[in-house]
């Protein structure tokens, strides 16, 4: 079984066949269990369907975080686009407030998906339920659309990483952000090639985003970057459907995600010590909650 | 190296707010209660590193408790864990410690008491990804990722335990994934930590137990795999 190794081979394969890169990651995924394509289908509609009800309860009940800091963002944005309208058009602002409500869910323990990690795990769901609305894409499509997504992550992960303490944020939010903006591209209709430009354009966009945790928690400011990781995905989706290209193809962007990973300092993944975590208020908030002294 | 799944990258389904600090945690709560065979009556936990500095705002003690209860990193329940324990009867007091130097950043100790009275000790880390491993009980140097269903058998150190372990497992059809015995001291007390590709049934554990010379028996259910 060979691995996933490069976007351009997904792409290519799919567009010989006529198909989308959704039915390439089954299929491999199928190989890769020896399983039917069935068991592997019903395994991701049932993820689809705990990641629905994490946007139901977040926007139902939101709690706060532990520490306090988070849990209010998404009532606050959905109430304002309800009374006040929005600027950056409602899509976009639905999108936000649920990938918030959904990292703010996580950061109370509430029940998430990690896509692809728990800091991030509100971009992916947020973007597809909101592109699914807006096309009036059904069930069937957003589950093919959440292989798509788990397709370009797998080759983040093997070319680059999916943790924060070893690539900072830019592979944690940011590789959600690349994989929520090639699904939406599938999901909408776009062909595998924009699927790959809008993950490219979204990643190229976050590129260098290091992973600096106030006080250590996953709560700020991971909580708008997942707002903001939803925006971007959406944006980059628009832009590959426009006919727009990214100059630097995914697997080079990938590439450069994973050197710039690797020259990042430690003190920025995820480590508290640098970044965001060492300004002043952040030492005083870290202070307050007994995490340093 | 292992190939990934879609379901590398698209889960756990699990309790926020992380992987390692709340999910790992409740892995490991969930090992001890199984290593000590029964229902915990108390439990006095240390939390080193990481987990000594950021248990709160994680919600590390809450996993550990509510692990220690039963419960899997995705069970709704962690959150209130603490309150849940009281009410149940089981006593938790958790403090932090220093002077770990050298293990992992996430590590924690915790002193089992059951309700016939049986102790344990376990002391393990949450090392990334929801991943763990246990590596001490009592006083043996152990590595259990709770990956596959485990067996752990306390004996003396005499020759031929581990043959007459062994065939028992075989006589079942349960197959050896991987074996490793640990003792101290020559003669006296031994460790035999078996992982399997087969579930360890009662039988096999009731069997065992009634061999001579065999101290504890007990096993671990490997984590299941959520959805």
């Amino acid at each position: 079984m060979r691995k996933i190794l490069s976007v351009a081979d997904i792409v290519t394969e799919s567009e010989n066949r006529h198909c989308t890169i959704s039915e390439i990651v089954i299929e491999r995924e199928q190989k890769l269990h020896e399983a039917g394509r069935k068991e592997i289908w019903d395994r991701m509609a049932g993820l689809w369907e705990i990641m629905k009800q994490s946007m139901v309860t977040a926007e139902r009940n939101p709690a706060r975080s532990l520490s306090g800091l988070v849990g209010e963002e998404n009532k606050l944005l959905v109430e304002y686009m309800k009374t006040k309208g929005t600027l950056a058009g409602e899509g976009t602002v639905q999108a936000a407030a649920r990938a918030m409500g959904v990292a703010a869910l996580n950061a109370s323990m509430g029940k998430i998906v990690a896509c692809p990690t728990a800091g991030s795990c509100g971009i992916v769901p947020a973007v597809l339920l909101t592109t699914a609305e807006k096309t009036g894409a059904g069930k069937e499509k957003i589950i093919a659309a959440l292989f798509t997504a788990a397709g370009i992550g797998m080759v983040i992960d093997e070319n680059a990483s999916t943790s924060g303490a070893e690539g900072g944020c830019q592979v944690e939010c940011g590789a959600a952000s690349c994989m929520a903006a090639a699904a939406a591209v599938e999901l909408a209709g776009g062909a595998p090639a924009q699927a790959a430009h809008a993950g490219a354009i979204a990643l190229k966009s976050v590129i260098g985003l290091v992973c600096d945790p106030v006080a250590g928690l996953v709560e700020v400011p991971c909580v708008k970057r997942n707002a903001i990781g939803a925006g971007n995905a959406l944006l980059a989706a628009d832009m590959a459907l426009a006919g727009i290209k990214s100059i630097i193809p995914l697997d080079e962007v990938i590439g450069a995600a994973a050197q710039v990973g690797r020259i990042m300092p430690d003190s920025l993944k995820e480590t508290a010590e640098g970044g965001l975590a060492a300004t002043p208020i952040a030492r005083e908030i870290a202070r307050r909650l007994g995490v340093t002294k | 190296m292992t190939i990934k799944s879609v379901f590398d990258i698209i889960g756990p389904v699990m309790i926020g707010p992380s992987s390692s600090h709340t999910a790992g945690a409740a892995r490991i709560g969930r090992m001890a209660r199984s290593i000590l065979g029964e229902e915990p009556k108390s439990a006095q936990i240390y939390l080193y590193g990481s987990f000594a500095k950021t248990y709160k705002g994680h919600g590390t003690d809450r996993a550990l408790i509510g692990g220690l209860m039963g419960m899997d990193a995705d069970d709704s329940n962690i959150k209130t864990a603490p309150e849940l324990a009281a009410k149940h009867g089981l006593d938790v007091e958790i403090r932090t410690g220093t002077g770990l130097e050298g293990t992992h950043p996430n590590t924690v100790h915790i002193y089992l008491t059951g309700v016939s009275g049986r102790k344990v000790f376990v002391g393990g880390s949450s090392v990334g990804g929801g991943n763990v491993l246990v590596s001490r009980i009592n006083d043996f140097d152990v590595a259990v990722q709770g990956r596959y269903p485990t067996l752990l058998v306390e004996h003396t150190d005499i020759p031929g335990m581990v043959g007459r372990i062994t065939t028992i497992l075989g006589g079942s059809g349960i197959n050896i994934a991987e074996m490793r015995t640990a003792r101290n001291e020559k003669g006296a007390g031994a460790f035999t930590v078996i992982q399997t590709d087969q579930p360890v049934t009662e039988k096999v554990v009731t069997g065992i137990a009634g061999l001579p010379d065999i101290i504890t028996v007990s096993k671990i259910l490997p984590f299941r795999e959520v959805i």
